[in-house]
C-alpha cells in the first residue's frame, strides 16, 4: 500500500467512525486553560456542537478511529477483518496534532477516539491511551476526551484511559445475546459487562478519592456510556428498553446510545439490507428519555409497545402510554404532584417546573398554559385547568394522526 | 420626558444606576426615553435624573435576567426591564410568576440572547496568521444581538495561552495572553480569508456524515443558514446532500451484491438465532421454533400460517395433514417441492389444550407482527421471483395489513418492499371445506400452475 497523507487518512478514518452515535461533550467537570500552558476548556453542563452534518447530527468532537484495521470479524462492522475497505492507520502523533489544530480554530470540543483492534487488545489500548496521555501531559490539553475502551484489554490500561479521559465507553454492540453471538462471534456479553462493572467501580473510587482529597486526579468525570445497534437482530423495542434500563441500573451508565443499523458498503451477508429504521431509533431515544427524566420504569415503557413488543411509530411512547392509561387522566395542573404532571404527554421537565413555580401565584387557566408550554392542543385532553375540563375523554380522544392509505396494489 | 443615555448597547451598569434612581423617585415607565450611544431622542426635553438614589433589594433572578436581556437588539428592552423593576418594588415575588406575560416576553428575549451567545461560542472560526510576535488567530463573526462582550470570557478561558482577535461589525476584541483589549468595529475584509487547515476540516466534515440517514431539517434547525457564510465547511452541504442518495444506493447495491456467496452460512446463523426467539409469548408453550426450509436460490417462496401439532414435534414446516395436501397439489401442478422454499408467517405453534390434544389456535396481529422480522430475513436471503401467501394470516404478514383472499387471488401484487406476491388459500382450507372439495382442490392447483408459470417468466427476465 502506498503511503497515505494525513488528509487521506482522515477521510478514511472519519468515514469509518461515522456509525458511532455518540457525539456528546457534556457532563464533565469544569476546566479551563488559565494558569496552564496549553489550551482548552469544558463546561460542566451542556457541551457545544460546533457544526451540524447533513444527517442532522452534531459535530462536537473530532470523532475518528486510530485505525480501521481489525482482527475481529463482526458482521455489522464495516471494519471487520473480511471487509475489503481501504485501510489506514494514524500515528498517535498525527491524532494529537490534528486535535490541537482543529481545537485551536474552534472547530471542536475535543477528541473521541476509537479504534479497530490491531495485533492485540492490549496493544490497541496502549495506542489509544498514548494519544490521550500526550494530549494531557505533553500539551496540557484541557478540552474533552472520550475514549472507546476495549473490554479484553488489561485492566491497568483501561484504568489509564479513565485517568486521561472525560468519558469512556464500552459498547454492548447488540441488545440480545443471540444477536451478539450471530453478529459478533468473537465478543462475549460476559466480558463486555465485566468491563463495564470494572469501570463503574473505578469511577466510583475516583469520585470517592476526589471527595476526600482535593488533589486526587479526576477519573472519567463524565462517566461511561455505551452503544447498541438497533435493527440488525431480532430484539424488540421492549427488549431493548429493558436491556438499556438494566445497564443504567447495574453499571451507572450516563447514556445508552441507540444506533439504527444502516447499510454499510461491503456488508456481511448476515445482515438485513434495509434502510436504517430512523423513526424507530427516535422512538427508542424518547423511551430512554421517559426512564431518565420522566420517572417511568422500563416495565411501564414496555406497556406502551404494541402486541409485537415494538413502540408505535406514529405517536411518541409517552402518548402511547397515556392512551393505555386513560384512568390516570385528566390531571389537574393546579393540584397534581410533579411526578404526575411529568406523565402528561407533551409536557417536558422545563414546562412542569414553570407550572409548579407559577401555580403558587395564580390558579392556572388555559391561557396561562398556552404561554408556559409548546402546544396546548396536544395537552388539552389530558389536563384540568381553572377554566377547562375535558369531556368524554375516552370517546373523543383521537390524537393519532390519520394515516394515509398505502398504494399497496398499485401496478 | 426624561432621557437616559447609556454608554453602549449592552451597558448594564448604566441602565442599573439610572433605573435604580428613577424607580426610587417613582418615575412611571412612560416618562422615560432610553437611548444608547450618541443618537439623540427627538422627544427628550428634560435632563436626566434624580441623583444618587439609595439601593433597594431585588431578587438575584432579576439581575441575571436583566444582564442578559440588555444584550438584546430590541430597542424596547430598557423600558420593559424598567417596567418589571417597578413591579418588583410593589410585589417582591413577581419573578416567580412565570405565567406573567411581561416576564415571559423578557425571558424569550433572554433566551434569544443566550442562543446567540451559544452560537457565537460554537460557530466562530479562527484563522491563523503569522505576526512578528508569533501566530495570531483571527475570527470574523456577525452576531444578531449585542453579545460580543458577553461571549468573550468563554474564549479567554478556552484560549488563555493563545493570541487571538475577534472582529465584529460593532466591536473587536484582542487577547494577548494577559489582557483583553477592545477596539472599534471592523469589516469582513479586515479578517484573513483562509487557513490551510480548512481543507483538512472540510475533509473531516464530508467524511463523518452518514449518507444513509440524511435529515436536512434537523441540521437547519440547529445551524440556520444565516450562520453559514462564515463557516468554511457549510460550502460543502449542497454537494453532500445531492450526492447522498447516490452514495446510499451504492452502499446498498454493493452490500446486496455480496449476498449469495455465504447465504447458506447466513441462513444457518439466522435460523440458530431464531431457535431462541422470544419476540412474542408463543415460545413458552411450543416445542421449538419451526424455521423455513428449502434451497436459498428458490424461485418460489411459500408462506403458510404457523406450524401445527406435527410440525411442532418434527421441527419442519408442512409435514402434517395439510402438508400432505400441499405436496399432492404441488405434484399435480408440476412443481418440485424440493426446489421451493417453504416457511410460515408465525414460527411457533399456537394451540389450546383440549384433553390430551393440542388444538390449533389462530395467531393474533401482535404475534404475526413480532414474527415478521424472521420472514423478512428469509425473503431477503432467498429473493424469490414470486412469494406466495397461503391463507389470510400469511397475506397479512406479507402486506402488513388485513386483506381478503377472494379479492386478491389469481394475480400478482407488489409487496411494500418491491417483490411480487400471489395469494391463495391455505391447504388446510381444503381439508375443512365441505362442498365441492374437488373443485376447490382443482382451483388451488390452478393457482399453483399460474404461480409456477409466473415464477418462470420473472426468473427468466431477471
Amino acid at each position: 500500500m502506498s503511503q497515505l497523507d494525513v488528509r487521506q487518512k482522515l477521510a478514511i478514518l472519519a468515514d469509518a467512525a461515522k456509525y458511532d452515535a455518540s457525539c456528546a461533550s457534556s457532563g464533565t467537570k469544569a476546566r479551563d486553560s488559565r494558569g496552564g500552558t496549553g489550551m482548552g476548556s469544558t463546561a460542566p453542563g451542556m457541551g457545544i456542537c460546533h457544526a451540524y452534518a447533513p444527517d442532522g447530527r452534531c459535530i462536537s468532537l473530532l470523532k475518528i478511529l486510530l485505525t480501521n484495521s481489525c482482527i475481529f470479524d463482526c458482521h455489522y462492522c464495516i471494519n471487520r477483518k473480511s471487509s475489503n475497505v481501504r485501510r489506514a492507520r494514524f500515528t498517535a502523533r498525527e491524532v494529537v496534532d490534528l486535535t490541537l489544530a482543529f481545537y485551536r480554530r474552534n472547530y471542536i470540543e475535543g477528541l473521541f477516539l476509537s479504534s479497530g483492534i490491531i495485533r492485540s487488545s492490549n496493544y490497541t489500548m496502549e495506542q489509544i491511551v498514548e494519544v490521550a496521555r500526550s494530549l494531557r501531559e505533553d500539551h496540557d490539553f484541557r478540552g474533552y476526551i472520550h475514549l472507546k475502551t476495549i473490554p479484553d484489554a488489561d485492566p491497568e490500561l483501561v484504568h489509564q484511559a479513565g485517568v486521561h479521559a472525560d468519558r469512556v465507553s464500552i459498547n454492548v454492540e447488540l441488545p440480545t445475546r443471540a444477536g451478539l453471538s450471530r453478529l459478533a462471534p468473537e465478543k462475549s456479553a460476559e466480558r463486555i459487562e465485566g468491563a463495564m462493572k470494572g469501570m463503574k467501580a473505578a469511577i466510583l473510587d475516583g469520585a470517592d478519592a476526589k471527595a476526600r482529597y482535593k488533589c486526587a486526579p479526576e477519573f472519567a468525570p463524565a462517566g461511561q456510556s455505551t452503544q447498541m445497534i438497533v435493527g440488525a437482530d431480532a430484539a424488540t423495542d421492549s427488549a431493548i428498553v429493558q436491556r438499556a434500563a438494566g445497564l443504567y441500573d447495574r453499571f451507572g451508565l450516563r447514556r445508552v446510545y441507540y444506533s439504527a443499523f444502516s447499510p454499510i458498503p461491503d456488508a456481511s451477508a448476515v445482515l438485513p439490507l434495509v434502510r436504517p429504521p430512523l423513526m424507530r431509533e427516535h422512538r427508542l431515544y424518547q423511551a430512554d428519555w421517559m426512564i431518565r427524566f420522566y420517572g417511568f420504569s422500563s416495565a411501564e415503557v414496555a406497556e406502551s409497545a404494541d402486541g409485537s413488543g415494538n413502540l408505535p411509530l406514529d405517536i411518541d411512547p409517552k402518548l402511547a402510554w397515556a392512551l393505555k392509561h386513560r384512568e390516570t387522566f385528566p390531571v389537574d395542573v393546579n393540584r397534581a404532584p410533579r411526578e404526575l404532571l411529568l406523565r402528561i404527554p407533551g409536557l417536558g421537565v422545563r414546562a412542569v417546573d414553570r407550572i409548579l413555580a407559577a401555580r403558587v401565584h395564580r390558579r392556572l387557566r388555559l391561557a396561562d398554559l398556552a404561554r408556559l408550554t409548546r402546544s396546548l392542543a396536544r395537552l388539552r385532553p389530558f389536563l384540568i385547568a381553572a377554566d377547562w375540563r375535558p369531556t368524554l375523554l375516552a370517546d373523543r380522544l383521537d390524537p393519532r394522526p390519520k394515516t394515509e392509505q398505502l398504494e399497496l396494489f398499485a401496478a | 420626558m426624561r432621557v437616559v443615555t447609556l454608554a453602549g448597547e449592552d451597558d448594564f451598569e448604566g441602565w442599573r444606576t439610572a433605573a435604580r434612581a428613577l424607580a426610587a423617585a417613582g418615575v412611571p415607565p412612560g416618562d422615560i426615553a432610553w437611548q444608547s450611544g450618541a443618537a439623540p431622542d427627538l422627544f427628550g426635553d428634560e435632563a436626566v435624573l434624580p441623583t444618587a438614589a439609595p439601593a433597594f433589594p431585588v431578587p438575584r433572578a432579576f439581575i441575571t435576567l436583566a444582564e442578559t436581556v440588555i444584550c438584546h437588539k430590541d430597542p424596547e428592552r430598557f423600558a420593559l426591564l424598567y417596567a418589571l423593576l417597578l413591579r418588583l418594588r410593589a410585589r417582591p415575588r413577581a419573578m416567580e410568576d412565570s405565567a406573567d406575560p411581561l416576564l415571559l416576553r423578557l425571558e424569550a428575549m433572554a433566551k434569544a440572547v443566550r442562543r446567540d451567545i451559544h452560537k457565537m461560542h460554537a460557530f466562530l472560526r479562527f484563522r491563523e496568521v503569522e505576526t512578528g510576535e508569533g501566530p495570531r488567530f483571527i475570527a470574523w463573526f456577525e452576531p444578531d444581538h449585542h453579545v460580543v462582550r458577553a461571549a468573550a470570557p468563554f474564549f479567554v478561558r478556552r484560549f488563555a495561552n493563545m493570541r487571538w482577535s475577534i472582529l465584529t461589525p460593532a466591536l473587536s476584541l484582542h487577547w494577548d495572553m494577559a489582557v483583553l483589549r477592545e477596539g472599534p468595529g471592523a469589516s469582513r475584509a479586515d479578517a484573513p480569508s483562509g487557513d490551510p487547515i480548512e481543507a483538512m476540516w472540510k475533509t473531516y466534515y464530508a467524511s463523518i456524515f452518514n449518507p444513509a440517514r440524511v435529515k436536512i431539517g434537523a441540521m437547519l434547525k440547529e445551524m440556520p443558514k444565516k450562520y453559514w457564510k462564515n463557516m468554511p465547511e457549510t460550502a460543502l452541504v449542497g454537494e453532500l446532500i445531492k450526492g447522498a442518495q447516490a452514495r446510499e444506493s451504492a452502499m446498498v447495491a454493493k452490500a446486496a451484491a455480496v449476498v449469495g456467496d455465504n447465504a447458506g452460512k447466513t441462513w444457518d446463523a439466522i435460523r440458530a438465532e431464531a431457535m431462541h426467539c422470544t419476540r412474542c409469548d408463543l415460545y413458552k408453550h411450543a416445542t421449538r421454533t419451526v424455521f423455513g426450509e428449502g434451497p436459498l436460490d428458490a424461485e418460489i417462496l411459500f408462506v403458510g400460517e404457523q406450524p401445527g401439532d406435527q410440525e411442532d414435534l418434527a421441527g419442519h414446516p408442512f409435514v402434517g395433514p395439510a402438508g400432505q395436501v400441499f405436496d399432492s397439489a404441488l405434484a399435480d401442478a408440476g412443481i418440485d417441492r424440493r426446489r421451493t422454499y417453504v416457511t410460515n408467517a408465525v414460527k411457533h405453534f399456537k394451540f389450546v389444550p383440549r384433553g390430551k390434544r393440542r388444538i390449533h389456535d389462530k395467531p393474533d396481529g401482535g404475534e404475526i407482527a413480532a414474527c415478521r422480522w424472521w420472514l423478512q430475513q428469509e425473503l431477503t436471503l432467498v429473493k424469490p421471483a414470486v412469494t406466495v401467501a397461503l391463507g389470510a394470516t400469511a397475506a397479512r404478514s406479507l402486506f402488513g395489513k388485513v386483506v381478503t383472499i377472494g379479492a386478491l387471488r389469481g394475480s400478482g401484487h407488489r409487496l411494500p418492499d418491491g417483490g411480487e406476491a400471489w395469494v391463495t388459500v391455505h391447504p388446510s382450507f381444503l381439508l375443512r371445506v365441505r362442498d365441492d372439495r374437488e373443485a376447490e382442490y382443482e382451483r388451488f392447483v390452478a393457482d399453483l400452475k399460474a404461480i409456477a408459470a409466473r415464477a418462470e417468466a420473472v426468473g427468466a427476465a431477471a
